[in-house]
């Protein structure tokens, strides 16, 4: 009895992921945590210069050259700032490392497949391509970034298109 | 464990002693070889043989087969070689690596190519020794059946046949456990186990196999020495040969009754050595030991690691610098001594990739007399500097650069014999190939002494390729024309060069190591190419300048001298662009703070310093706001995690653990131009724009 409770159990916790949840502003968005190496605090950046505004340099990863990536820029949001509360999420995304600087870290949630709803289409600053869904959480809505296809994509300019 | 696993082993070991063949052949003296070298190319072939049979790779298996029975000949004199036979054994030679690199992609050998050596080995036997080396040509004779008997000495067959099917014992010598427990199962691949016992000093195993001895020797070999391995028949039990210890460790009468490490009486080195580097000899151990095969990425890592100790180690000593000298001497002692112990580290670490230019050199002498046969030239080649070092990476990119030069020195540099007899040149050309080092660069030189660069025909041609060039073009901007895509001023092309593809290619190929190309060249005296290579790719003198805030490095080769403009000395051209006026020379100005759009920066020209620097054999004026300092740093790839960054040509951590960007000098000019460009088709529509606007304003 308890034995299939706990296969069972288990079934469920294989199709239910983990994310990373992270606040750019008001909104609050989500990251697979399998992405995820670390969390750093935002510092000692190196600009590169002629790349897109939202590329905002690279920094001394314990020895890597990481870039850096502020998606609040990317995003377009209003408000952008670097304070205290500001920190980088470092991605492992295709055998690159890469860190996106955020508003601040919140905490990690488990989400059921049925938690996850298929985004609708729309936005022209963030293309539904990019998204893995929304995740409802009571009365909270995550945005799941599919941070594979987003970093890897052309218009972020961080990887060079092999058709070159 | 799986016998796979030793074929990378193999592999290697192969391409070796190929390489060391092709040496060999080309150092061959036709009329009276020595017979050193002739040994010692059977023994290759050989080695090469007996690994291909194990592993199953049954065409170059049987392609050594037949080259070794030919070389057999050879080394007993048999065979008297002329040049057009070395020439079909460099043909089996190259052969054997098309077949090894098949085999080392997963793929089988292109069986066609295969059954044509075979041919051509088979004809020159019949033709040479009227002898039928039997076994070619037919693949389906495989590795697992009868080797083809030995046609040469009586002995060596005899051996062999009781070796067919029989059983024999196996003697293992001073061997540990775990290697013993993975022989028997190598073993048990290559026949029946039927019995196995014995102690670490002496460890028999009773074997029935029908392979050779020698491919069971070779087998052994990648996991043991030949030394510890004694292969003998069972069942000869008659013939209680005395072997060293054999009977006093076991009681078995029938072990070792006749060493077959004898099977040719005078050749018991060569047959020791069965699958080890030529020239491994038992008494040649020496450099064996020496050395050892180490993988690549393994040396990266430390040469990363070390890369890392000298930044924290600057980073300390950036730290203690604010220290009293006399209150703290000793943590200050001990920093100077951690500074000298890690450069020490960090330049022997360095080391290890370095491998002499020898490697490069070597298969020139193979390229130039093909490349001279098929001219019909004479060509003498001379080889200055082997033992320059030069990073592994470099020297593996530099051949196929280096090798189109020399074909293109022998193809257009050096004239005909006639030619050169009539113009009361030597008849035989010479082409000379050195390397020396100069800082921390290195010169690679291609030097022939034939007709030169002829500057009327290279403007000529220009002008028919829609080139812009002008009569008054310097020599060394005309020379340099020949890099330009397309572009070929061979009268006639040749099977050799002339198709104007590969001088841009090289030319691309140098600059992507670092590297350029200068070119010297008289008429009638010859031309000399010379390659300008960084030692190393992994470090780099830097100059650290810095411009507004942020720090940049040039790389310090590049650095000719700074200066402070005089307001005199700089010219405003057409439009924004300047010039700077160094000892009657006129720079083009490049504003390091308007290409990278620094902000910040110190506009005015006149209160900015110019670092005088050399990119692709052009001087430009770099504007910068201060020059910090010289030092080593440990370059870092911006592509592994980014992408590349016009202007910049990598990155690389300082003391206090932030990324500097290093400098590219010609994207930087190319993007301050671009830049300009930019800023005037913006003015010109803005210009057009307040037309269109006051325009508007009239009419209305």
């Amino acid at each position: 009895m308890n034995s299939t409770n706990e296969a069972a159990l288990t079934a469920a916790e294989a199709h239910n992921r983990e994310f990373l949840v992270f606040s750019l502003g008001e909104e609050e968005y989500a990251v697979d945590i399998l992405k995820v190496q670390e969390i750093r605090g935002y510092e000692n950046v190196t600009r590169i210069a002629n790349a897109p505004d939202f590329i905002k340099g690279v920094t001394n990863l314990r020895g890597v050259i990481v870039p850096i990536v502020d998606l609040r820029i990317k995003f377009h949001l209003d408000k952008v700032e670097y304070g205290g509360q500001t920190v980088v999420i470092v991605v492992n995304v295709e055998d690159r490392v890469v860190g996106i600087v955020v508003d601040g870290v919140s905490d990690v949630m488990m989400l059921t497949p049925d938690q996850i709803k298929p985004a609708p289409e729309f936005g022209v600053t963030l293309s539904s391509d990019f998204l893995s869904g929304l995740g409802s959480l009571d009365d909270r809505m995550l945005v799941i970034v599919d941070i594979d296809k987003l970093l890897t994509s052309d218009e972020m300019a961080l990887v060079e298109q092999t058709t070159e | 464990m799986d016998i796979t696993d030793f074929y990378d082993t193999f592999f290697e070991e192969a391409e070796e002693l190929l390489a060391d063949m092709e040496r060999y052949l080309l150092e061959l003296d036709v009329d009276e070889p020595d017979t050193e070298e002739l040994n010692a190319i059977f023994r290759a072939a050989h080695s090469i043989k007996g690994g291909a049979g194990t592993f199953g790779f049954d065409a170059l298996q049987k392609t050594t087969h037949l080259f070794e029975n030919l070389l057999d000949h050879t080394r007993k004199g048999e065979l008297a070689l002329r040049r057009d036979i070395v020439d079909i054994f460099l043909e089996t030679k190259d052969m054997l690596s098309d077949q090894l690199d098949a085999y080392r992609n997963g793929d089988e050998p292109d069986q066609e190519a295969f059954e044509r050596i075979c041919q051509t080995l088979q004809q020159l036997a019949l033709d040479e020794i009227g002898q039928d080396l039997g076994g070619g040509g037919s693949v389906q004779q495989t590795a697992k059946a009868k080797p083809a008997p030995e046609p040469a000495p009586a002995s060596a067959p005899e051996a062999d046949m009781n070796a067919d099917d029989g059983q024999r014992i196996v003697t293992l010598l001073n061997v540990g456990e775990k290697d013993r427990q993975l022989l028997v199962e190598e073993l048990g691949q290559l026949g029946e186990v039927i019995s196995h016992q014995g102690d670490e000093q002496r460890y028999e195993v009773l074997l029935a196999s029908s392979e050779s001895n020698d491919d069971i020797e070779a087998v052994m070999c990648f996991i043991i020495d030949a030394d510890q391995l004694q292969i003998s028949m069972a069942g000869e039990a008659g013939a209680p040969a005395a072997v060293d210890k054999a009977a006093a460790a076991t009681a078995a009468p029938a072990s070792i009754a006749k060493a077959v490490e004898t099977p040719e009486p005078h050749e018991k080195p060569v047959e020791k050595s069965v699958a080890k580097p030529v020239g491994a000899k038992p008494k040649a151990k020496g450099p064996e030991s020496a050395s050892i095969r180490v993988s690549v990425d393994k040396v990266d890592q430390i040469i990363n690691l070390v890369g890392e100790l000298i930044i924290t180690q600057s980073m300390l000593d950036q730290t203690v610098s604010d220290m009293d000298a006399v209150a703290d001497s000793a943590l200050l002692n001990g920093m100077s001594l951690l500074q000298r112990n890690a450069r020490d580290l960090q330049e022997s670490v360095m080391s290890i990739r370095m491998i002499p230019m020898d490697f490069v050199f070597s298969r020139f002498p193979r390229v130039v007399r093909e490349t001279a046969g098929k001219l019909g030239k004479e060509i003498e080649l001379v080889t200055e500097g082997e033992s320059t070092e030069l990073d592994k990476s470099l020297t593996e990119r530099i051949i196929d650069p280096l090798t189109h030069l020399v074909r293109n020195s022998l193809d257009h540099g050096i004239e005909m014999p006639e030619e050169r007899v009539a113009a009361g040149k030597p008849r035989v050309g010479r082409l000379t190939l050195s390397a020396q080092h100069q800082g921390g660069n290195i010169l690679i030189e291609v030097v022939d002494d034939g007709a030169g660069l002829n500057r009327d025909r290279l403007l000529a041609k220009a002008r028919e390729n829609g080139l812009p060039v002008s009569d008054t073009m310097s020599d060394d901007d005309v020379w340099q024309l020949i890099f330009a895509p397309g572009f070929s001023t061979a009268k006639v092309v040749t099977d050799v060069s002339g198709r104007g593809v590969g001088m841009d290619v090289v030319k691309r190929n140098i600059q992507g190591m670092g590297g350029h190309v200068e070119i010297m060249s008289k008429p009638g005296e010859g031309t000399r190419i010379r390659i300008v290579l960084p030692l190393t790719l992994a470090i780099l003198d830097g100059m650290s300048i810095k411009v507004g805030n942020e720090m940049f490095i040039l790389p310090l080769t590049a650095v000719l001298e700074s200066l402070q403009p005089a307001k005199d000395d700089l010219y405003a051209m057409a439009g924004d662009d300047v010039v700077l006026k160094v000892r009657d020379e006129y720079l083009p100005v490049v504003a390091v703070h308007e290409a990278l759009d620094v902000p910040g920066a110190k506009t005015k020209l006149a209160e900015s310093i110019a670092v005088i620097v050399q990119g692709e054999g052009r001087r430009y004026a770099l504007l910068v706001d201060d020059l910090v300092g010289q030092q080593q740093v440990v370059v870092k790839n911006l592509e592994t995690n980014y992408r590349k960054v016009p202007g910049v040509s990598a990155a690389t951590i300082l003391g206090d653990g932030s990324v500097a960007l290093i400098l590219d000098i010609t994207g930087l000019h190319r993007l301050s131009r671009a830049k300009k460009e930019v800023r005037r088709s913006e003015r010109t529509y803005q210009s057009l724009e307040a037309l269109s606007d006051k325009e508007l304003e009239t009419s209305s």
